[in-house]
């Protein structure tokens, strides 16, 4: 039988779980892509060393579980000296790292920063010639090119990919109950302890995920229609031809 | 005045020397015609003239201004001052085969944009110029499409909207009627016609005959990396020194 009673009482924990997984999910994916925007520009435009550095970066937290780059932050810079000193002093900066909440957000952005980068790279690099041309040739300089031709042209076309983005961040966070933060799998993990009923208490959580991911994909369309339909009609006028 | 001299252009990719001492004047309101069969160098030489490829030698003059060259480490010519070729190349717009808009602006968008962003003109002034020069050739009713929701002979005449929108002395068109179904050439070629008779000085590279015949004031016939023939239409067409010319023609004209 269904224990309703393992959701109902715990409803408010839930939505406080959820309230922390949407702030950790917006707030990541929002750092992250402000400073990937950058970073991709360099990683496809920037002198040789400046691209690989840029790609160590994007290996490094391409190629590790986001559950070990957030334990490493979580316990490992904490077995570090300087850092304890650091805290000592209350340098504000420095504490952020001790503190779940920051250092789930410090890791889920760089992680979801590495993604964007070589996803807004990959796009970056499909700029048709022709249009880089175009900019050349009336006079305008590489700087208004990128930040005109380029990066704008480049956003629209990485939109696909960085829905699927968006959803693994989402997912993701949940490794964030692992460092004490109660999000919504962190409140679904205590109702299971408080009822041991653990199928109430993680569909539950499960359904809300998945009521979210739909939102989002469907922001996502919504967006795909506002910024890609100037692509569109091209698709279909080449599918026809 | 001399709108854009190019004096003894030399040009190769790696053994083959596309263009082996080329030169060329206008004055204003000339129309210059380059033809030439396939290969022979028209596109890069037009290139060159805005840098878009790297000529080898050469002075190129654009409104009395010389672009200055110096020697790079390799020997190769390279633009002195960047900020030089910019601002001449506001002076030369140039209207591509493929049209080459920028697919995520709007028509309007796409003519704006450098006098905002590259000239500094005031939002209204651009707005005013843009609605001024699409309605010209005909495209204003599409100002807020996107160019793939337009043909190709309506995207080209944006492109040629976005060109004049530089008010730039001198226009260089690469085969602009090339990449278009039969029936839009005709559309672009008379909006073409109307700016050599408003008197703009024009540099265009075409396969249409007609065009070279009786709108431009001078022909250049290219073969093998050199002007074969340069003159007044009447004289490259009507008297054909040249036998390469005749072949090209006859080839053309079936
Ligand atoms: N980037 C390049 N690298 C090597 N060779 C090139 C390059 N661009 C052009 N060429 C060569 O230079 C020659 C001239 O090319 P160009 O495009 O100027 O000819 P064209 O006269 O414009 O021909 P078309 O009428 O086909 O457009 C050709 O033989 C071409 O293969
Ligand atoms: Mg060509």
């Amino acid at each position: 039988m269904i224990e309703w009673a393992v959701i109902t009482e715990n409803l408010p924990e839930y939505a406080a779980g959820l309230w922390l997984t949407l702030q950790l999910t917006v707030i990541s994916l929002a750092a992250g892509l402000l400073l990937a925007i950058p970073l991709a520009v360099l990683r496809t435009s920037g002198a040789a060393f400046v691209s690989r550095g840029v790609w160590a970066y994007t290996y490094f937290f391409r190629g590790t579980p986001m559950l070990v780059q957030l334990l490493l932050v979580y316990y490992g810079l904490g077995q570090f000296e300087w850092v304890q000193a650091r805290w000592a002093e209350g340098n504000s900066l420095w504490l952020v790292f001790r503190d779940p909440y920051g250092c789930a957000l410090v890791t889920f952005a760089l992680n979801t920063c590495a993604y964007t980068t070589e996803i807004l790279a990959g796009a970056l690099r499909a700029t048709p010639h022709g249009e880089i041309e175009a900019a050349q040739a009336c006079g305008m300089s590489r700087l208004t090119m990128i930040r005109r031709i380029l990066v704008p042209g480049a956003l629209r076309r990485a939109l696909p990919a960085y829905s699927n983005e968006a959803i693994f961040m989402l997912h993701g966070t949940a490794i964030a109950s692992t460092i004490t933060l109660v999000d919504l799998t962190g409140a679904a993990r205590n109702a299971y302890s408080q009822h041991f009923a653990p199928f109430e208490a993680f569909i539950f959580a499960g359904l809300i995920y998945m009521c979210v991911t739909f939102a989002l994909v469907g922001l996502f369309r919504l967006a795909e229609r506002r910024w890609l339909g100037h692509l569109q009609a091209r698709k279909s006028r080449q599918a026809r031809a | 005045m001399t709108q854009l001299s190019v004096e003894d252009l030399h040009k190769r990719y790696g053994d083959h020397e596309v263009l082996k001492g080329v030169s060329l004047a206008t004055e204003a309101g000339d129309v210059v015609s380059i033809i030439g069969s396939s290969g022979s160098g028209k596109s890069t030489f037009l290139r060159c003239i805005n840098f878009l490829e790297q000529p080898d030698a050469g002075r190129i003059t654009v409104a009395g201004e010389e672009i200055r060259l110096v020697p790079d480490r390799n020997g190769h010519l390279k633009v002195a001052d960047a900020r030089q070729l910019q601002r001449l190349r506001t002076r030369l717009a140039m209207v591509f085969q493929h049209f080459n808009l920028w697919a995520h602006m709007t028509v309007l968008e796409n003519v704006t944009e450098a006098p905002l962003h590259v000239l500094g003109l005031s939002r209204a002034e651009a707005r005013e110029r843009a609605e001024a020069y699409l309605e010209k050739v005909g495209i204003a009713q599409f100002m807020d499409s996107y160019p793939a929701h337009l043909s190709g002979g309506q995207q080209q005449r944006v492109a040629i909207a976005r060109a004049l929108a530089m008010e730039p002395a001198v226009l260089l068109f690469d085969e602009p009627t090339s990449a278009l179904d039969p029936e839009l050439v005709g559309e672009v070629l008379k909006v073409m016609r109307g700016l050599a008779e408003e008197g703009r000085t024009m540099v265009v590279v075409t396969h249409e005959m007609g065009f070279a015949r009786e709108v431009s004031s001078k022909v250049m016939f290219l073969h093998q990396g050199l002007a074969e023939e340069y003159g007044p239409p009447a004289e490259v067409f009507g008297n054909t020194r040249s036998e390469r010319l005749r072949q090209f023609l006859s080839g053309n004209l079936k």
